[in-house]
């Protein structure tokens, strides 16, 4: 990676244009998705909110805080990242030419926006993280073979002998959420016109099915490709080489073999057969190692450059996000154990797990790979502001923090009070005082919510400031002269 | 043969084609001996595909989101027995496409609300779930009793789920407009339909066009009573 700084750049020209396109997507839909987020946080502490039936209950606006979150924000991050990435590190020029790009991103939008449309009008085939009706999926597939033809494209047409390892990831991440997404999604409409759909499965294997996509939606959109994004952006921010070579194959390899596996164990105690939840329960926790794998490697590569943390915002989040990476995947086998799961399933403590991958993990190594490429595409000499950068990190990690505590302290307390007995051996408590018991928590939850929000308000002033002030312009010396300079004569 | 990874880091359509099979493998074993290994679902006497009016009332469950905080799956755990009734068996669910199982209870499992309240209490909840339970934080449904339930579809629902297994006869399919105005008028003849759908819950809509809330509630009500747990005939055991 430090050689690419270094050596001279060769003539090519990069697709720029549509990695700023999808920037700006996901810095939009990053607002969106904090904003629904709080929004239902809010609802569940003062149902009142529920206020304009049914376009604003709960139940149609939860997925489009869901979408807006992993497809919107953290989708547009992916697909943009990867499009930098994969032109950089195969010194070629994105394939298919500026149509295609155009095609995907705007396709990809589209699809976003039918989607949050659907839900909130009454559409949604009731499958977790993949409630858009079949017209619209079939819309996602044609955007998305488009991506897979634009990645696989550029990776042909490289000019660099090997496939940088991010791309490794990318690439897993692109064609494993096709497979999953065609197979969870096998349905008969009713018709051609109705926007209905009845699953190709039902019951026991329907539930499987949908949990092999939904713990792998987890897998490869929310980790193999964030972990695309962490191999390029952190050795790039740190200017050191990735730290082994070894444990990146071991542990790429080692990682999608394991994760697919894992679905069972959103199904612990159920009707599933039991056969298959220990099958998912094993696999669940052998996937501990290849994580931490992929964490050991992220964070050795600042050996040597742990000062930059002090002076660098955006490393200073990318790193943060590994960390939450590790906590959450060490979380998640210990949750996937059925005796734990007994406890946890059904209750907050799972709300809690998702958002510390989600806020912890995704959120942070976007702001991360984010904060460093806004300067570099508008060839800017630095941040608007690094002190606003370190607002909107501690603001950020204030309100994970409050997020996930309460989330953990409300999940045990349900688990525990839903089991619980009293001395005549009677079930001591009603489903409702559960509900009870858990409200402060809640407005907690909102609070943390709140802060995250926040920060990324800070983050986008920010961001557009160091876009168009003209403390940032280039010419002044700041920390991205040299390099623009020479892109800029590109 | 020596192997070296390089091979892999220098050849894009290897790589990718690689990692597919890489990610196959997991699905393929977990996946598809569920269709084939016989005891996966074993069947249970009573389980039968839902009534048409179920069916939409179904449908408006999927469409509100219900499952976002309602789990249908009772697990197989002394103290969820004890709250909800007999653990789920999985022909509970074999018709339902898709399933609705849940993964969060922020209000208590419905996998055998049915018959627990009367029709009336469903109405009143539904419209305004603190009327019932004070400290409830579930949104109102009432819009659900002012719009009127369109069915003009519904053949074609049945004819769909039947497209993916549910076994509909073709009699079925041929009344399920007729067996939509009978489930929701209580002066009605029902011996056909209680006969095509044994157990179903009259919901009367009383002249009222018939509404997505009667809809919804002949759902709710049939929810987990398919199956008699009290029958433990020598019969109904050794299936």
């Amino acid at each position: 990676m430090s050689e690419a700084l270094a050596a001279p750049r060769a003539a090519v020209v990069y697709n720029d244009d549509v990695v700023k396109k999808f920037v700006i997507a996901s810095m939009f839909w990053a607002v969106v998705a904090f904003l629904v987020g709080v929004f239902i946080a809010a609802e569940l502490s003062w149902p009142a909110l529920n206020f304009w039936p049914p376009y604003v209950n709960f139940g149609r606006i939860r997925p489009v805080h869901t979408s807006a979150a992993i497809f919107a924000f953290g989708g547009s991050a992916l697909l943009g990242t990867s499009f930098h990435v994969v032109q950089r590190t195969c010194r070629a020029r994105l394939f298919g030419g500026e149509a295609l790009a155009n095609f995907i991103f705007w396709g990809y939008q589209f699809f976003i926006v039918m989607a949050a449309l659907s839900y909130v009008l009454g559409f949604s085939k009731s499958r977790e993280y993949s409630e858009p009706e079949w017209h619209i999926i079939v819309w996602l597939v044609i955007v998305w073979v488009a991506y897979l033809v634009a990645f696989t494209g550029t990776l042909i047409k490289r000019e660099e002998p090997h496939i940088y390892v991010a791309n490794w990831f990318y690439l897993s991440f692109i064609i494993t959420v096709a497979m999953l997404v065609i197979v969870n999604n096998l349905a008969i409409p009713v018709s051609v016109f109705a926007a209905k759909s009845y699953s190709a499965f039902s019951g026991a294997q329907d539930a499987l099915v949908q949990w092999w996509y939904g713990h792998n939606a987890v897998g490869f959109f929310l980790t193999a490709g964030f972990l695309g994004m962490m191999y390029y952006f952190i050795p790039k921010a740190a200017n050191r080489p990735i730290y082994s070579y070894r444990l990146s194959i071991v542990h790429f390899w080692s990682l999608i073999f394991i994760y697919i596996w894992a679905g069972p164990h959103h199904l612990h105690w159920t009707s599933l057969p039991d056969w298959t939840q220990t099958v998912g329960m094993a696999f669940s926790i052998m996937l501990w190692m290849p994580s931490w794998g992929g964490m050991i490697n992220g964070l050795m590569t600042l050996s040597g450059a742990w000062d930059k943390l002090r002076t660098d915002p955006g490393l200073r989040f990318s790193v943060t996000a590994v960390g939450f990476y590790g906590m959450a995947t060490f979380e998640g086998p210990v949750m996937s154990v059925r005796t734990v799961n007994a406890l946890s399933h059904y209750t907050d403590w799972g709300i809690g797990h998702v958002h510390s991958g989600s806020l912890g993990w995704v959120a942070f190594i976007t702001f991360g790979a984010i904060y460093y490429l806004v300067p570099n595409l508008w060839q800017r000499t630095g941040l608007y502001s690094n002190r606003l950068a370190a607002w909107h990190y501690w603001i950020a990690t204030l309100g994970i923090v409050l997020y996930i505590t309460a989330m953990w302290v409300a999940g045990i307390m349900e688990g525990l009070m839903w089991r619980a007995y009293d001395a005549q051996g009677f079930l001591q408590y009603s489903f409702i005082d559960s509900i009870n018991a858990v409200h402060p928590l809640f407005i907690v939850r909102w609070l943390g919510g709140v802060f995250f929000l926040l920060g990324a308000l800070i983050m986008v002033y920010n961001l557009v400031m160091t876009v168009r002030s003209p403390r940032t312009a280039p010419g002044l010396a700041g920390r991205f002269g040299a390099p623009l300079a020479a892109a800029a004569g590109e | 043969m020596h192997f070296r990874h390089e091979f892999l880091e220098k050849n894009a359509i290897v790589l990718l084609v690689a990692s597919l099979l890489t990610v196959a493998v997991g699905g393929l074993v977990e996946i598809v001996p569920q269709f084939f290994i016989e005891n996966t679902i074993e069947p249970v006497k009573g389980v039968r595909p839902y009534t048409p009016l179920e069916l939409a009332g179904r449908n408006i469950y999927i469409r509100e989101g219900c499952y976002l905080c309602h789990s249908q799956q009772i697990r197989a755990l002394r103290d969820e027995v004890e709250r909800y009734g007999h653990y789920s068996l999985a022909a509970e669910s074999m018709y339902d496409h898709p399933f609705q199982w849940g993964s969060k209870r922020i209000g208590p499992d419905l996998a055998r609300v049915g018959g627990k309240y009367s029709n009336d209490w469903h109405f009143a909840h539904l419209r305004y779930p603190q009327s019932v339970v004070p400290e409830s934080i579930m949104p109102r449904y009432a819009f659900l009793e002012e719009t009127p339930l369109d069915y003009a579809r519904i053949a074609a629902d049945l004819r769909t789920d039947r497209a993916v297994g549910v076994p509909y006869t073709d009699e079925d399919i041929a009344n399920a407009t007729a067996d939509i105005e009978a489930q929701t008028n209580a002066d009605a003849n029902h011996d056909a339909l209680l006969k095509r759908y044994p157990k179903a819950v009259i919901v009367p809509s009383n002249g009222r066009t018939i509404s997505e809330m009667d809809a919804l509630v002949a759902y709710l009500q049939v929810l987990g009573t398919m199956v008699n747990f009290a029958d433990t005939s020598e019969e109904q055991l050794q299936r």
